[in-house]
């Protein structure tokens, strides 16, 4: 048994372990209304854990699952009512109908960011509110049936709901920890900490939000159905109001944010509080479990902003924390120049005809055409300003060109998506470096490894190698991106980049900002994955450490190409010279040799 | 009179309608442009703060009577108006105790400028003052008793409530102020500018956490104005301002993000809008309508009619 297949185990055993505690308690209360609140304590952390998929690991906070809740709640009620369908049914359908719903909802939502995904999501259950109201089903109450109660689902016994709901609790429990431990949740996870270095890297970012909104809207209408026969009376307000979205983001923030266990937590502690409260000064104080709610989530937001979760994780983790390790320098690969003879350069692998991009009335990227032969190490050099990101935000698909056409290894990649672009075999780096930094150095790999591997352990194999190859592999690929050094924040960048084995390489300004000794650590791995057969072309604009390093230079000025041949052509070049120092130094020279 | 006359009255009346009520929604846009659309906070207690200005201005007229000398015409826009010093007291108390924390330079460089920390704090002093009100107010719908409600002017075949377009004239003139009060004086100035780029207005020597506080307490006293003049045509709970909170929004991206001016703009449009459609849908959709335009507003214009675009992609 791996290790993984341990942790998974230990989990199961935690989550089995608690419920047979839940429920044996459950059992023993002989109080009726203390096993409707252990319910209810169960259906809002299945409704957390819905939020949790989706707000949660991707980061895009929902104020609208009420949405889902309430659709789940009257999709049992009308079908009970209207058509005598059992509730067995009932919430199975309930469910497809939330996850209809979130479909319908992400499609125009998800091209929205941050506040304004937040905004817009809690417009959709108050207009469903409105929606019901005029409908006429301000208040719809479930009948009894007494014939034939188990078929109903309904029970007599408070505590065959606790199962009930325990068991759909459980279930999502056990669906979120698969989705957390696999490349599901990691792809989540990095589109919430940085998304374009996620579709970079190959993440399908709107796939895996979809999917995670799908989820997430079936589970939430899941809580909605059994909230519905627990307890028998539906209204608008009650599903679909303000407070149902609420309770579903209090309950995981409270809790903890990206784990499963967090909304476990926060409504294990929230609902029987606001719940108790609400029964001994219901009639004095009527709005007392709101204002609990508020209170929990702006004491948690200013002192534990992730949750109680991580906050007493990070407390025993202190207390157990050895001393870092200081010292475990990369093992850099030490090679001699030319110890290996290069391969000849091939055909050319990247093709650009006339491409295009300009913002308004500015030309970015003007006219460019060049040719990148296989096993090329191609530098592209321009001052500021000249164009040289945008040309690579075109070529990788982040930015759309406005005309020409881009060929790499016999095919067109213009109009393909970032994520495309780098499964055919396109990595890039940021000038500015974009990592996770919340994950470890080799969970920033795997992600990029994703792209290139079927399973999740071949990911995790494809990054050691990858890690290996930059010489970062031992010592530093469990510590935290967050805390690397530049040198190593740019290794770990080229890392991902190269781990889904890629033909071509984008290096945009990795050498820049680095002193004289990590330049001399970083060119050889350059030059030795080149002589390892990838291409690369490697944007700088200071020309001193690219002479030694490229086989051919491209110099973009204004977005256009004003010189290409080889660096010690380009250097001589009027035109370059301009370009760099500006005419007047040129004049000065003209004069100077002159006199 | 034709059906198509009676049409057209029924469009007049409505446009007549969403202009005086829009009024008031350009007032309460104009104090949440001031805070989410020029200092970038996203602030989702905005509408409860408009809630407690309908409470105030309530408790000032009608519930404690401390404005009965001033007349059943005079006081209640006197109420409204006072409303907004008492509300700009709690924004400032909670801003510098609570929300300060999360908003200005210290989170500029955090991810999305902190407003994950903003969404999730406002939205829980949202649930205190909404569900605190409950507590101090009860749940019976209140409205500020004026005879004008009760009274209209007509002018051809069209009405105009008499509160409503009292509120309307009201919410002009105040946002004139502000407009003025920003835009001209010393302090106006020292407020935009530490709204608009914290750090470069430290640098000259402003004192921006200060000049947040006031701006904040501003931004939800201006809204509490709106909020009391328009409860003299409308009845509110504790829970109104939830509704509001996507008015107010829809708003101030449509008039564009960072534009005063625009803020009114929005608001009034909303106000249209939301009556207009009453000719067309039942009354219970009405805001159902708002939520739809505003849905279509950020996915096709999210930088508003009025303003620039702002957010680097």
């Amino acid at each position: 048994m791996g290790s993984k297949q341990r942790a998974f185990m230990t989990q199961y055993a935690l989550i089995a372990l608690f419920a047979v505690i839940y429920l044996a308690i459950g059992f023993v209360v002989q109080n009726s209304y203390y096993q409707l609140m252990m319910t209810l304590v169960l259906i809002w952390a299945t409704m957390g854990l819905g939020w949790n998929v989706l707000s949660g690991y991707s980061g895009m906070i929902s104020f609208g699952h009420a949405a889902f809740f309430g659709l789940g709640a009257y999709t049992v009620t009308i079908a009970f009512v209207k058509f005598g369908v059992t509730p067995w049914l009932g919430i199975p359908l309930g469910i497809l109908v939330g996850v209809i719903a979130g479909v319908l909802i992400g499609i125009p939502t998800f091209r929205l960011r941050g506040h304004y995904f937040a905004l817009s999501m809690l417009a959709y259950p108050l207009a469903m509110l409105y929606v019901f109201e005029w409908l006429g089903y301000q208040e719809v109450s479930l009948p009894m049936k007494r014939e034939n109660p188990v078929t109903y689902m309904q029970f007599s016994d408070q505590r065959i709901y606790m199962l009930i709901s325990m068991i759909v609790m459980v279930a999502c429990m056990i669906m979120s920890l698969h989705v957390e431990r696999s490349r599901f949740g990691r792809s989540l996870l990095a589109i919430k900490q940085n998304q374009p270095a996620a579709e970079a890297a190959g993440i399908n970012a709107a796939r895996w939000k979809m999917l995670a909104m799908m989820l997430s809207a079936g589970i939430a209408a899941a809580a909605g159905g059994l909230y519905a026969i627990i307890l028998l009376v539906v209204t608008p307000q009650t599903v679909f109001g303000a407070l149902v979205s609420a309770q579903a983001l209090i309950v995981a923030l409270f809790g903890g944010v990206g784990i499963f266990w967090g909304p476990v937590i926060g409504s294990a502690i929230l609902i029987p509080l606001a719940e108790t409260l609400h029964a001994e000064l219901g009639n004095i104080l009527p709005g007392i479990q709101g204002v609990v709610y508020g209170l929990a989530i702006i004491v948690i937001i200013l002192v534990a902003p992730e949750g109680i979760y991580w906050k007493v994780r990070d407390r025993v983790m202190a207390r157990r924390a050895t001393p870092v390790r200081v010292g475990a320098q990369p093992r850099l690969a030490t090679i001699a120049a030319d110890s290996v003879p290069r391969p000849a350069f091939g055909q050319p692998i990247l093709q650009l005809d006339d491409v295009s991009r300009s913002f308004g009335g500015l030309k970015a990227v003007d006219g460019v055409t060049l040719s990148v032969p296989e096993g090329v190490i191609y530098g592209v050099i321009g001052p500021n300003g000249a164009g040289k990101t945008t040309l690579f935000n075109v070529l990788n698909g982040f930015l759309a060109a406005d005309s020409g056409s881009m060929r790499f290894a016999d095919a067109e990649i213009g109009g393909l998506k970032p994520h495309e672009v780098c499964a055919r075999g396109v990595g890039r780096t940021f000038q500015v470096v974009r990592s996770f930094p919340r994950m470890t150095v080799l969970e920033n790999v795997v992600i990029g490894a994703f792209v290139g591997s079927k399973t999740d352990d071949e990911a995790e194999r494809l990054a050691y190698e990858a890690l290996q190859r930059v010489g970062l592999a031992d010592g530093q690929s469990h510590a935290l991106a967050g805390g690397l050094t530049t040198k190593q924040l740019r290794l770990m960048e080229l890392a991902r980049a190269l781990a889904p084995r890629p033909k071509l390489l984008l290096l945009d300004e990795t050498l820049a900002g680095l002193g004289h000794d990590e330049l001399e650590d970083i060119l050889p791995i350059i030059q030795q994955l080149n002589r390892e057969g990838v291409t690369i072309v490697i944007i700088e604009h200071t020309m001193h450490a690219m002479v030694k390093l490229a086989d051919h230079f491209s110099v973009l000025d204004h977005g256009r190409v004003i010189a290409s041949g080889t660096p010690a052509d380009v250097v001589r070049n009027p035109a370059v010279i301009e370009a760099y120092l500006g005419k007047k130094w040129m004049d000065y020279r003209a004069k100077d040799q002159v006199a | 009179m034709t059906d198509w006359q009676w049409l057209l009255i029924d469009v007049l009346q409505a446009l007549a309608a969403g202009l005086l009520v829009g009024g008031t929604y350009g007032l309460m846009c104009v104090g949440l442009g001031i805070i989410f659309g020029v200092m970038r906070v996203v602030n989702f207690a905005h509408g409860d703060f408009m809630m407690l200005g309908m409470y105030v201005a309530y408790y000032l007229v009608t519930g404690f009577g401390v404005l009965v000398f001033l007349g059943p015409y005079v006081g209640p826009v006197v109420g409204a108006v006072l409303a907004g010093p008492v509300v700009y007291v709690i924004g400032w108390l909670l801003h510098k105790y609570l929300i300060s924390h999360v908003t200005g330079a210290r989170v500029i460089s955090a991810e999305a400028e902190g407003h994950y920390a903003q969404i999730i704090l406002t939205l829980g002093i949202a649930l205190v003052l909404a569900n605190g009100g409950l507590i101090l107010f009860g749940s019976t719908p209140l409205s500020v008793q004026t005879p004008l409600s009760r009274e209209s002017w007509e002018i051809g075949l069209i009405f105009f409530n008499q509160a409503r377009a009292v509120g309307f004239v009201m919410a002009v003139i105040c946002a004139i102020g502000l407009y003025l009060f920003l835009m001209r004086t010393n302090l106006g100035k020292a407020l935009r500018a530490a709204a608009d780029n914290p750090i470069a207005a430290a640098y000259v020597g402003i004192d921006v956490d200060r000049s947040h506080r006031i701006a904040f307490g501003l931004g939800v006293g201006i809204t509490a104005i709106a909020g009391g003049l328009f409860a003299m045509s409308q009845s509110f709970q504790p829970y109104i301002g939830f509704d509001f909170v996507i008015v107010m929004y829809a708003g101030v991206v449509l008039g564009g993000m960072g534009s005063i001016l625009g803020a009114f703009w929005g608001g009034l449009t909303i106000g249209l809008v939301q009556q207009m459609s009453t000719l067309a849908l039942p009354y219970q959709l009405q805001n159902t309508a708002i939520f739809v335009v505003f849905l279509i507003i950020i996915f096709f214009r999210p930088q508003g009619m009025f303003g620039r675009v702002w957010e680097r992609t």
